[in-house]
């Protein structure tokens, strides 16, 4: 079970959140020239990478303010947790540990607590 | 040579010790090129390339799977086949593969150990016995075969059940006798084996690492052991779809979660059927060798990690216990993820893209086990034609665009 930062409560149990998906998706402008393919595609798709992830939560049992979040989905690291009018960290400043596209982290699935 | 397996060549391996049992497939270094390549060794994946093979006379045909035959998805789920879902569209194509499991095993002349014990689909509450009893009645008209069950008919099949002093009461149930288990590795190894004779290759500990696209045309696969040539490329990676497709431009509409599910020590014959409970979340069934076989449900966030959260079995141990106080003192062996890619309707993908040769059959989440040959069937046929068969033909990517969605998340008989 992961420990979550709330950048507002500080560290709590995961099972006092909840996901809230990707994060920083825009909805796009100008909806009347828009199509069906286009609507459909922010309607349905979100980034599912292995790796770095911007990604939502919501403190609900908690202050029930939503933040957003960097975490590795290949270790399930949180790297940083930011407020939602905080600008959006650069990836470039966190190590990906994913070594080829599918492959496995070198301390992959969540063990990397152990590591440190 | 074709392998053949009986009474007979069981009790000649006997008597050498069990030490001249032929290779199942061969282990071949990959050529340059291939007709087709399927990315992604687990039982879908070999059986297109198994049925590429036999239905459409495709012969220079690869399988690259980056660890072992059957070692994801495949090998990590609770081999529970049914085909009582709601929707038309998915009742034809998990009808289709209920009926290719039925003859699996004399097909592949290998046992898939297919055991149509039944599978319960339990109602808690008002909502559910409507919901369940339109399902039933919506089978029916399929013509699967599908009925109600009352709690007392419940009590008699499955007498260690607490139906009334618990939280949220068994009220009724579902029943599909047709349905069953069967044995993951076997579909695995069975299609595996049968695809090797007809020349496929299979290239394990081969991973994709990017496909290759030129002026909207596949041209290949780049792996860890080279860069491979394909007219037609089929990507059947569970979890890891998105990141291939990602290679190759493309964005499809998935989220990879882990799904846990655990086994319990060994005990004597228990449970003669599969019960499922979606509103409690847990399922069970009891392994041959005597081990319970427990499903439990989805972390709520992205993840690759073969794991999940803890939180996730404490629920469903806790509805197990509930549900079967017998079990509260057993032992559980061990707790397992694996990486399911779930579509916003809960209903799979197998369909060709805007590249031309590039072919996905994904999406198929939590319930993807029951669906290999049928899957596998008509994704060689989607493959081979360049179009799909009429049982696929919903489960296009275009229905994200349409809006015509197969909603099989609460009528699928499971939450997902």
């Amino acid at each position: 079970m992961l420990i979550i930062n709330c950048p507002y409560c500080g560290p709590r149990d995961q099972s006092e959140f909840s996901n809230g998906g990707e994060a920083h998706v825009k909805r796009p402008d100008g909806s009347k020239e828009i199509g069906d393919r286009e609507w459909g595609e922010y309607v349905f798709i979100r980034a599912n990478p292995k790796g770095l992830f911007y990604e939502r939560w919501v403190h609900t049992h908690g202050c029930r303010k939503w933040f957003n979040c960097v975490r590795d989905t290949s270790t399930d690291e949180i790297l940083v947790t930011y407020k939602l009018d905080e600008k959006k960290p650069n990836l470039n400043n966190f190590k990906s540990v994913v070594k080829t596209p599918s492959g496995e982290p070198e301390v992959g699935s969540g063990n990397f607590t152990v590591e440190k | 040579m074709k392998k053949k397996y009986s009474i007979f060549s069981l009790a000649k391996n006997a008597l050498s010790g069990h030490k001249e049992w032929p290779k199942m497939w061969r282990s071949p270094e990959p050529r340059e090129f291939y007709d087709v390549i399927i990315i992604g060794g687990g039982g879908h994946g070999l059986g297109t390339a198994y049925y590429l093979a036999k239905e459409h006379g495709l012969k220079n045909i690869a399988v690259i799977e980056k660890g072992w035959l059957g070692g994801g998805n495949t090998g990590r789920n609770t081999t529970i086949i049914r085909s009582n879902y709601l929707w038309d569209d998915s009742a034809h194509l998990y009808e289709h593969s209920l009926k290719l499991w039925e003859n699996l095993s004399s097909e592949l002349n290998y046992n898939v150990m297919f055991s149509q014990r039944g599978v319960m689909n339990l109602a808690h509450n008002e909502h559910d016995i409507k919901e369940i009893k339109r399902r039933v009645s919506a089978n029916n008209l399929n013509g699967i075969d599908s009925f109600w069950l009352s709690k007392e008919e419940i009590q008699k099949k499955v007498p260690i059940m607490n139906t009334d002093n618990l939280r949220y009461p068994v009220l009724g149930a579902s029943y599909q006798p047709r349905g069953g288990v069967a044995r993951h590795d076997a579909i695995a190894w069975g299609f595996a084996m049968r695809a090797d004779e007809m020349g496929v290759d299979i290239i394990q500990n081969c991973e994709a690492h990017q496909i290759r696209t030129k002026n909207g045309t596949i041209e290949g696969v780049e792996t860890s052991k080279g860069f491979l040539r394909a007219n037609k490329i089929g990507v059947v990676a569970s979890g890891h779809t998105g990141v291939l497709a990602e290679s190759a431009g493309i964005r499809l509409p998935l989220q990879s979660k882990p799904l846990q599910a655990l086994v319990s020590e060994p005990i004597k014959p228990i449970i003669d059927t599969v019960v499922m409970s979606s509103a409690v979340h847990a399922y069970v069934s009891q392994s041959d060798k005597g081990e319970l076989v427990i499903g439990a449900g989805t972390d709520s966030y992205n993840s690759f990690t073969q794991r999940g959260g803890f939180n996730i079995i404490e629920d469903t141990i806790r509805a197990m216990v509930e549900l079967y106080p017998v079990f509260g003192k057993m032992k559980m062996l061990r707790q397992w993820g694996g990486i399911v890619d779930i579509c916003p309707d809960a209903s799979p993908i197998i369909s060709k893209c805007d590249i031309e040769g590039l072919f996905f059959n994904c999406g198929w989440g939590t319930g993807g086990f029951k669906a290999t040959p049928g899957s596998a069937n008509v994704f060689a046929h989607t493959i081979a034609k360049n179009e799909p068969h009429q049982i696929n033909s919903a489960f296009n990517l275009d229905r994200f665009a349409s809006g015509r969605l197969v909603d099989e998340h609460g009528a699928a008989a499971v939450a997902h």
